[in-house]
């Protein structure tokens, strides 16, 4: 009976711990709730700029002053009106191909530096490697003016190469890439070397596939990086067929009396490129942002 | 007679290692180290484009010192930094550690708050100075008045024009340092969680005992990186002052539109030059103090 007695009195308490276990984790489901709803709205919030910039491109100029998001009859004419007047369309295709250069040339030489600068063991390889890295410590501000002087006297102004030059190497680029060859082991090359290949071939057809990753969550940042400078393409164009896009916005912005249901346009045009590069690559993207955050 | 083919294995791969050097190298004399050379030497020469470059010693220096738009600039960027780079800090760690502990559409809810980092400054510098317009034009002042509240007139106070250009900076670059904190929160060994669950720490004491003192690499790169961010800022200014670069009465000015305004519209080189070399000064001593004060601490 005793037994039978601590034994009733050890269900009941198992009970109860058992229902307390249930409405903590009631209780923790709902702060659950709450911290979702409360991180969905902080987030459409975050993209509220970025909805209203293509939902104003849409409408017609006497609801541009409507607060409301949902255009009541959307229509593509301001963009036939913008891109008819020409402008954008260059400074679409300038922005496009100064990118796709830059990026191409930046993950090339970066690569390489940064594979020479691992795999060869010769004198003076710190030193470059910590020359290179230096020049990390300076702003591209105090750049501009002397590659300014410096394009003027070669005849740079006003041209793609004007424009590009600067960016066709960097040294975070080759900082990164030299991270990731450490991954790669020696022994491959080896094996490539024993098979007869040159060094530029092992570079080329052994390293380089391995650092895929690394080399798409490069491209990313240098793409972006291209396509939204402002800066020195500011600086380097005074011909408005030779300007990038944000530098094109920039003026067509400033135009006296130019609406804004068409400067929203213009934002969207230079915007949306990036935005659908982004949803396609997220997953790339966020790990290259991690990569890089944590490696440099 | 020294031929390619004479030399040793490791002899040969110096010499491959200096040819894809070679072109590199060039590069970054030509294009990094020698217009820094270049920017030092101005900073102590006169040179408006068309006469000749003279030397003024530290003419330059001078100048900047007794220029009151100087220290108004000077004042203006550090106020975008004491006021962007905590106000980053912190709305980022509070978003990154709640939205690390979402499952459900995480990376749902995690690409919100990326996506105005792959927005280009210049575009959406447009939006906001959109935004702050007076009634009926501006979203802000339209949302103020159908709830009863006076019209604020953003960009056109010398109160509130700078913090209004800060607000899309932070907001832009909010996502970026959101995935480096998750980063930093996932690489905290679980079980360092699991012994304070055992002893039953309250989640308060969680936060302030383990996960920041082993975020602190990671507070150290964000803050480290946002500050840089925050004191080349220019995109936004010019983009949204363009009546008036840096106006209201340059209540917006930073230190690059100085310079730009300096070298581009006044086409005073040596003194922008001057300039520059005070940006990288500043960039220099403000990197330094943070690596040294938040990892001694």
């Amino acid at each position: 009976m005793a037994t039978l007695d601590t034994g009733a009195t050890e269900i009941r308490a198992s009970s109860a711990t058992l229902l307390e276990g249930a409405r903590a984790k009631q209780k923790r489901s709902t702060a659950q709730l709450a911290r979702w709803i409360l991180l969905f709205l902080g987030g459409v919030l975050m993209v509220m700029p970025i909805a209203y910039m293509i939902s104003t491109s849409l409408k017609w100029p006497f609801e541009v002053y409507n607060v409301s998001l949902i255009p009541e009859e959307p229509h593509l004419e301001n963009y036939a009106y913008v891109l008819e007047d020409g402008r954008f369309y260059n400074w679409f295709v300038n922005s496009l191909v100064i990118a796709t250069i830059t990026t191409i040339s930046s993950l090339f030489f970066d690569s390489l530096i940064g594979y020479t600068l691992c795999k060869f063991r010769f004198r003076g390889r710190y030193l470059v490697f910590i020359a290179i890295l230096s020049t990390l410590m300076i702003p591209t501000e105090m750049l501009v003016i002397p590659w300014y002087l410096m394009s003027q006297s070669f005849g740079w102004l006003d041209s793609y190469w004007g424009i590009m030059f600067p960016g066709l190497m960097t040294a975070f680029g080759v900082f990164l890439m030299k991270q990731f060859f450490e991954t790669v082991p020696d022994d491959f090359l080896e094996a490539a070397r024993i098979d007869g290949l040159n060094e530029f071939q092992i570079w080329w057809t052994v390293a380089m596939p391995m650092v895929r990753p690394a080399l798409a969550a490069l491209a990313s940042f240098i793409f972006l990086g291209n396509w939204t400078a402002f800066l020195w393409p500011l600086i380097v164009t005074t011909s408005s067929e030779l300007y990038t896009l944000p530098v094109g916005l920039s003026s067509f912005g400033d135009e006296a009396d130019v609406q804004w249901e068409l400067i929203m346009t213009g934002a969207a045009i230079s915007t949306i490129p990036t935005l659908v590069v982004f949803l396609i690559f997220q997953r790339f993207i966020i790990r290259g942002v991690v990569m890089a955050g944590l490696k440099g | 007679m020294l031929s390619y083919q004479n030399l040793t294995i490791k002899q040969k791969r110096t010499v491959w290692a200096w040819m894809f050097l070679a072109v590199p190298i060039l590069f970054f004399v030509v294009i990094r180290f020698y217009p820094t050379f270049n920017a030092f030497v101005l900073s102590f020469q006169e040179w408006n484009l068309l006469g000749a470059r003279t030397w003024t010693g530290l003419d330059n220096y001078v100048r900047l010192v007794e220029d009151p738009v100087f220290w108004k600039v000077f004042a203006n960027t550090f106020i975008y930094l004491l006021l962007g780079t905590p106000i980053s800090l912190v709305l980022s760690f509070v978003i990154a550690y709640h939205l690390d502990q979402i499952r459900f559409a995480h990376g749902f809810l995690r690409a919100l708050y990326f996506l105005p980092f792959m927005t280009s400054a210049v575009a959406m510098a447009w939006v906001w100075r959109w935004f702050y317009q007076g009634v009926p034009i501006g979203l802000f002042n339209n949302i103020l008045a159908s709830v009863g509240i006076g019209q604020i007139a953003f960009l056109n106070s010398t109160t509130w024009a700078l913090p209004a250009v800060l607000a899309p900076a932070v907001w832009a670059g909010l996502g970026f340092q959101i995935i480096i904190f998750m980063a930093g929160l996932r690489a905290i060994p679980r079980s360092y969680y699991e012994a304070a669950k055992i002893d039953g720490v309250s989640w308060w004491t969680v936060l302030w005992e383990i996960t920041l003192p082993l975020l602190k690499p990671t507070i150290v790169f964000i803050v480290v990186f946002s500050s840089i961010g925050f004191l080349r800022i220019f995109d936004h200014v010019f983009n949204m002052t363009t009546n008036d670069p840096g106006g209201p009465l340059n209540a917006t000015k930073p230190l690059v539109l100085m310079i730009y305004e300096t070298a581009f519209d006044s086409f005073n080189m040596g003194y922008a030059a001057a300039q520059t070399v005070v940006l990288f000064l500043i960039l220099l001593i403000v990197s330094l103090i943070q690596l040294r004060v938040l990892r001694d601490r």
